[in-house]
């Protein structure tokens, strides 16, 4: 902790200004801009879907009307299943800042374990995303196969009062922002752990070990974070409200 | 600048155990935090039309309730609230102008558009 003032750095690493902007290093500090970025266009896209919510306010769908399923039971459980998504992402964004805690003492054994298991718990989300997708897409009649009357990007059921027996025409934008938006988040989820994986890899191989720091746990970290902040902003706009 | 893989300048780039046990408290802490409002809002939005709340009511609940999730999210699992105080605020203040603006263009122009006031 100790300030940049009291410490010597060799010639070799320091920034052209002679001193680090806000005392981080380059690479946490390029994170943190692309995360502005990612998140400017997060914030946009969730304000147009914001949009849509007030432009049709008097048929927009109710979600907790919609997703009423669970795997493997046919009981009516509005908003169960996501629920168990937004948690399983909670616990992996847990298991992350571990591995960054673990990284932090140079402790080995620990990122592995906790990076490990980050790894799981995105792949989980990834999957859970793909049956809650494939659920949506069977619409009322529970069949994939069928596409002409179920809720795909033409046809537009489950307007306000919906029920299975009475298709009330919705804003086709409610399915369109359904896929689109949980599309783009689910890509950076993907991308979440594919760069997970690679540095559990590299932790394997003891990578950092011989940098002398973890840093990479941290900066990827950050990352995970931020698809886990997303998610819950998904979780409330287009799952709640 | 010839190598970006030394953190001398990160604050924090390292602690002892002692350090890592009040930290990992402190996780599980957010964890528990973060877990209770999840089911609370869950619970909200299935019960809320037979708890005889009113929607407003309901709907800025839930605002409230991811504002504060967001917040423990960024602040102790991404860091921020450890990284220097200009650091904090170049990173959420010009973010925040930006997205509050836009929404307060879209749904101002989004309460104008409503099919039923056009027609």
């Amino acid at each position: 902790m100790s300030g940049e003032v009291s410490k010597v750095i060799d010639q070799e690493t320091l920034w052209e200004g002679g001193r680090s902007p806000f005392s981080v290093s380059y690479g946490k500090m390029m994170m943190w801009f692309f995360l502005i970025s990612d998140a400017l266009t997060f914030g946009s896209l969730l304000g147009s879907l914001g949009f849509m919510r007030h432009k049709y306010i008097d048929t927009w769908p109710i979600s907790e009307a919609i997703f009423t399923h669970f795997p493997l039971t046919h009981a009516h459980l509005p908003l169960m299943y996501v629920a168990f998504m937004t948690f399983i992402l909670i616990v992996s964004s847990v298991t992350m800042v571990l591995a960054v805690e673990a990284g932090h003492r140079m402790d080995r054994k620990g990122v592995t374990k906790w990076l490990f298991w980050t790894v799981i718990g995105g792949a989980i989300f990834l999957g859970s995303q793909a049956w809650e997708w494939s659920t949506f897409i069977a619409g009322p009649d529970g069949d994939i196969t069928t596409w002409a009357d179920n809720a795909t990007l033409t046809q537009h059921f489950y307007g306000r009062g919906f029920t299975a027996d009475n298709p009330i025409a919705g804003p086709v934008q409610y399915s369109q922002f359904f896929f689109f938006v949980t599309g783009f988040h689910g890509t950076h989820v993907l991308s979440g752990v594919i760069l997970n994986f690679i540095i559990l890899l590299n932790v394997l191989k003891g990578k950092y070990e011989g940098v002398g720091h973890y840093e990479m746990v941290e900066k990827v970290g950050l990352y995970w974070h931020f698809v886990d902040l997303v998610w819950v902003f998904v979780f409330t706009f287009y799952y709640l409200v | 600048m010839k190598r970006d893989d030394i953190i001398e300048y990160s604050l924090g780039a390292g602690h002892s155990e002692e350090e890592g046990t009040q930290i990992r408290k402190k996780i599980w802490f957010v964890t528990a935090v973060l877990s209770v409002v999840t089911a609370v809002e869950v619970l909200l939005g299935v019960f809320w039309g037979s708890m005889g709340l009113a929607w407003t009511v309901v709907k800025f609940a839930f605002i409230v309730m991811t504002v504060v999730k967001a917040g423990y999210i960024v602040m102790v699992f991404m860091h921020l609230g450890d990284e220097r105080k200009m650091m904090k605020y170049f990173i959420l203040l010009p973010y925040a102008a930006f997205i509050l603006y836009l929404l307060f263009l879209l749904f101002f122009e989004a309460n104008a558009l409503v099919p039923t006031l056009l027609s």
